[in-house]
């Protein structure tokens, strides 16, 4: 659709429930207090593949306060749900290392951690698989990746372009899986009133928790209402409807008194999802001037026994660079592990890393200038389908990032500059992210009192929903942001999608927006004081966001690096990481350059410290808390700037914008490799890049 | 569960709870109250005193969530056992503020957006609370120059971002948290 001008203020202003976050009274689904709690304590299964053959839950039933134990055999049963992995204590089989397989209910948190430790389970083993290899017999095609994407696209003869380009690059890139762990671990605080459900969950979206729940309860889901008011982070492992709102619901009918259920940090790596390894093969071909003649992306990553998720990792592909010949593609392998699922920038994360990466080993290959190489690559069209862009801003981004970064001044001879004992190198990536939108709804009410009110089920999981949202409305209202209130975060409110690929603010603020301006047209249209009901406007967004649009849609950036690497330790310290963007309007510069930042942050993480294995012989994740898995701190964090360039889009929504929430991470992990191959010459393929991963080059 | 009997012939094993009565000033209040001696300060807090501030990230001193001050100091309070502390004087998020005007540090995180979805921010704020008394009082950090050991320690970014690197954030919010306490310092 073709929208007017977008008018919109993009005010910086200050995220409404800032000072609710200072002073510790927002509540999040675990700060929920309800009278005669009951605390559960969730027991993960310690094998990788079998069954529960028998429990001995008389030792844990003993320990005072214990009120209960639940497990397969004595759960309420429940009905198919809509995601596989919520069939939580249903039957004996255990598909992967950490699924639960019993619950422990107590009077207090620390008389169920004692019960748990005294539930003896025995267990069947079946032998396990949970090694990818880019080899793996049970490897095949699926039909689709993540985000409904074919798994194979083919462009022209991209073998023989490649045996013909005299310049190519063949490089295998691989990575181990990585968590989200989002500061708040998912929890649930549960309770059954008159056969009314209440859950206060730690979701991204409580519309999307509650039909899960009332399609595992075989229930109305009238009769069920789910909370998200504030909600700890979840970076897509709260985008799907995770086990502890099921448990918690289970363990309140069968206790008949509300329960509190929080995953301890350990067991999260292994239930709400993580980002799959890959193992990606990336072939270029240019000719001597470095314009792309083929294109070959081939991804090969893991799914679980229990769904089939595919890491999108060639997508990015398929939108980033012209070339008349071009294969992408993914196969997947079924392994007894946990179930992969979205982490900010699922498919672009990854990818990006391995497509950006070859990029730089090309320009190397050239010797040209991976800004430039990048320039005279820029398509004319989405090369996958051909499609006009709505607006493509990767250009620009570089240029502008190039300028403020001070990218010219470099000396492109890898190891030429060194401080001391630091070795200093610079590297660029480029970013993108695609413009996802759903139908939301929401509504608008002008009472006589002259306060105004938003209602909408959005959530806000640390993006500043509540604030953005408040400037639309305002902005359709010709009033001010602070004049406005706004209710989001539970079912009871019009239902809108979850905070999920970048799309919350479009969808939610689109529904808003069209409530706002029917609300403003009908009090323009009212004279005398209101009834005493007020005037309310409710807006569907079904039509606007039912067709699929003639134009690629996809936010840009670029990013920039520079890092030092310590040459007699291997450690790598990024000095500066300097992004730009072109993400359409920007709707609130202070919450945006949070988010950009943050995604930048992340990537400094996914770049130098995360990553995960799985043992071979237990079958279990290696680095499964917060001490193990290394998530950045500040310490790793120091000159991180994040730009935007104006960009005026007709072709995405009444506010003109773009996801923001997601691209600051794709990309980043490449710019600071290539930084880092810059700096010692050393071209790594393998994520993260750890000292001891570097120290043999540097001897 | 009792068809998947396992031993079923063997007696469980006795477990003892024990509990203790403890006084503690809170945000300057005094109580007295029984606590397991299994619980920890942050439980207590949150789920005796209802101040759920505090938050758990992970309850292994691993991510500084809980981070309160007992008496003026910054401790992870997952890592106190509640019957240790009779007597402590705590102050957690909830007790910093004078009323309806923000602790300077509240203040500065507010205007430099340090907190995105705010999970970890009340232990950010009181670690930035006793980190700034730390470095007054002279404690010296990983960073701290060999000369710059005696009395207090100026806290460039730097050092800013070594002593508050015990508090995780997984938004990423940390440019902005130190530009916050920065403005503070000021
Ligand atoms: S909850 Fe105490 S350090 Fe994480
Ligand atoms: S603000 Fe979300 S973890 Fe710090």
């Amino acid at each position: 659709m073709t929208t007017q001008a977008p008018q919109f203020p993009g005010a910086p202003v200050v995220r409404r429930e800032a000072r609710d976050k200072v002073t510790g009274t927002a509540r999040y689904a675990a700060d929920r207090i309800p009278a005669g709690c009951l605390y559960a304590w969730t027991v993960p299964a310690t094998v990788a593949a079998g069954r529960v053959t028998a429990v001995r839950a008389v030792d844990a039933l003993a320990v005072p306060g214990v009120h209960s134990v639940l497990t397969h055999d004595n759960a309420p049963r429940l009905q198919e749900p809509d995601d596989p992995i919520l069939a939580v204590l249903q039957d004996e089989r255990v598909p992967h290392h950490g699924m639960p397989v019993a619950l422990v209910i107590a009077d207090s948190l620390e008389a169920a951690r004692t019960g748990a430790g005294e539930l003896h389970i025995e267990y069947e083993r079946d032998p396990h698989d949970v090694t990818l290899t880019e080899d793996h017999p049970g490897l095949y095609t699926p039909e689709e990746a993540n985000g409904g994407f074919p798994a194979v696209r083919n462009r022209g003869d991209v073998e023989k372009a490649l045996a013909a380009s005299p310049v190519q690059v063949d490089a295998t890139y691989r990575m181990d899986a990585l968590h989200n762990h989002p500061m708040e671990p998912h929890a649930a605080t549960a309770e059954w009133s008159d056969g009314h459900l209440t859950v206060h969950d730690s979701s991204q979206g409580s519309d999307k928790v509650r039909g899960s729940l009332a399609q595992a309860f075989g229930m109305s889901p009238d009769h069920i209402t789910v909370v998200s008011e504030h909600v700890g982070g979840g970076f897509g492992s709260k985008g799907t409807t995770r086990p502890q709102g099921v448990l918690a619901a289970m363990a309140a009918r069968h206790t008949g008194r509300p329960v509190k259920l929080v995953f301890p940090r350990a067991q999260l790596a292994e239930v709400v999802g993580h980002r799959a390894p890959t193992i990606q093969r990336v072939r270029l071909g240019a000719d001597l001037d470095g314009v792309l003649t083929a294109v070959s992306h081939e991804v090969v990553t893991q799914t679980s026994t229990v769904k089939e998720f595919v890491e999108q990792a060639a997508v990015p592909a398929r939108v980033m660079y012209a070339s008349p010949n071009s294969r992408t593609g993914h196969r997947v392998v079924a392994l007894d592990v946990p179930s992969p699922s979205w982490m900010r920038a699922p498919g672009e994360a990854s990818g990006m890393y391995a497509l950006e990466s070859a990029m730089d080993e090309l320009a190397s290959a050239l010797g040209l200038d991976p800004v430039e190489l990048r320039l005279r690559n820029e398509p004319a069209t989405e090369p996958d389908s051909g499609r006009p862009f709505s607006s493509r801003g990767l250009a620009a981004c570089l240029r502008d990032g190039a300028a403020r970064f001070g990218w010219h001044d470099r000396d492109p001879r890898p190891a030429a500059r060194q401080e001391g004992r630091w070795l200093i190198g610079t590297g660029v990536a480029s970013a993108t992210y695609p413009v996802l939108v759903s139908r939301s709804t929401a509504s608008a009410h002008a009472a006589p009192d002259g306060s105004l009110t938003i209602r909408v089920n959005a959530t806000d999981i640390g993006t500043g929903a509540r604030t953005v949202l408040a400037q639309i409305a305002a902005d359709a209202l010709g009033t001010d942001p602070a004049a406005v209130h706004v209710d989001i975060g539970s079912t009871d409110l019009p239902t809108a999608p979850l905070a999920g690929g970048s799309s919350g603010t479009a969808s939610w603020g689109w529904a808003v927006h069209k409530a706002a301006a029917d609300l403003a047209a009908r009090l323009a249209g009212h004279s005398g004081p209101l009834p005493a009901e007020g005037i309310t406007t409710t807006a569907d967004t079904e039509q606007e966001t039912a067709d699929e649009s003639p134009y690629a849609r996809h936010a840009f950036g670029a990013h920039f690096a520079e890092t030092a690497v310590d040459a007699v330790t291997g450690e790598v310290r990024v000095r500066r990481l300097l992004g730009v963007y072109a993400a359409g309007r920007i709707l609130n510069a202070r919450t945006a350059r949070s988010q950009f930042t943050g995604g930048m942050v992340m990537g400094i993480g996914m770049a130098l410290t995360e990553g995960c294995g799985i043992d071979p012989v237990f079958g279990d994740f290696t680095a499964k808390d917060l001490a193990s898995y290394h998530v950045p701190v500040c310490a790793d964090t120091a000159d991180i700037q994040a730009h935007w360039i104006e960009e005026d889009d007709r072709h995405l929504n009444p506010m003109g914008s773009k996801g923001i929430g997601e691209i600051g991470i794709v990309g980043t992990a490449a710019a600071i490799g290539n930084a880092v191959r810059h700096a010692t010459g050393a071209r790594l393929r393998e994520l993260p890049l750890t000292p001891d991963t570097l120290l043999p080059y540097l001897l | 569960m009792d068809s998947l009997a396992l031993g079923a012939d063997l007696e469980p094993e006795p477990v003892v709870d024990e509990h203790s009565t403890v006084t503690l000033f809170v945000n300057g209040e005094e109580t007295t109250l029984t606590v397991d001696h299994r619980a920890t300060v942050l439980e207590t807090l949150r789920e005796s005193f209802g101040l759920t501030g505090a938050k758990k990230g992970c309850d292994h001193g691993q991510c500084g969530a809980c981070t309160v001050l007992v008496d003026e100091r910054r401790v992870n309070s997952c890592l106190l056992l509640t019957v240790t502390q009779d007597g402590a004087v705590i102050t957690t998020v909830e007790g910093l503020a004078d009323g309806e005007s923000l602790h300077p540090v509240q203040q500065a995180f507010v205007e430099r957006d340090a907190l995105q979805c705010g999970f970890c921010t009340p232990g950010q704020i009181c670690s930035a609370v006793g980190m700034l008394r730390e470095a007054a009082d002279g404690h010296p950090s990983h960073v701290t120059g060999p000369d710059d050991a005696t009395g207090p320690v100026a806290l460039d970014a730097a050092e800013i971002r070594e002593r508050m690197s015990g508090n995780l954030c997984r938004c990423g919010a940390y440019p902005r948290i130190v530009e916050a306490i920065e403005d503070v310092i000021e």
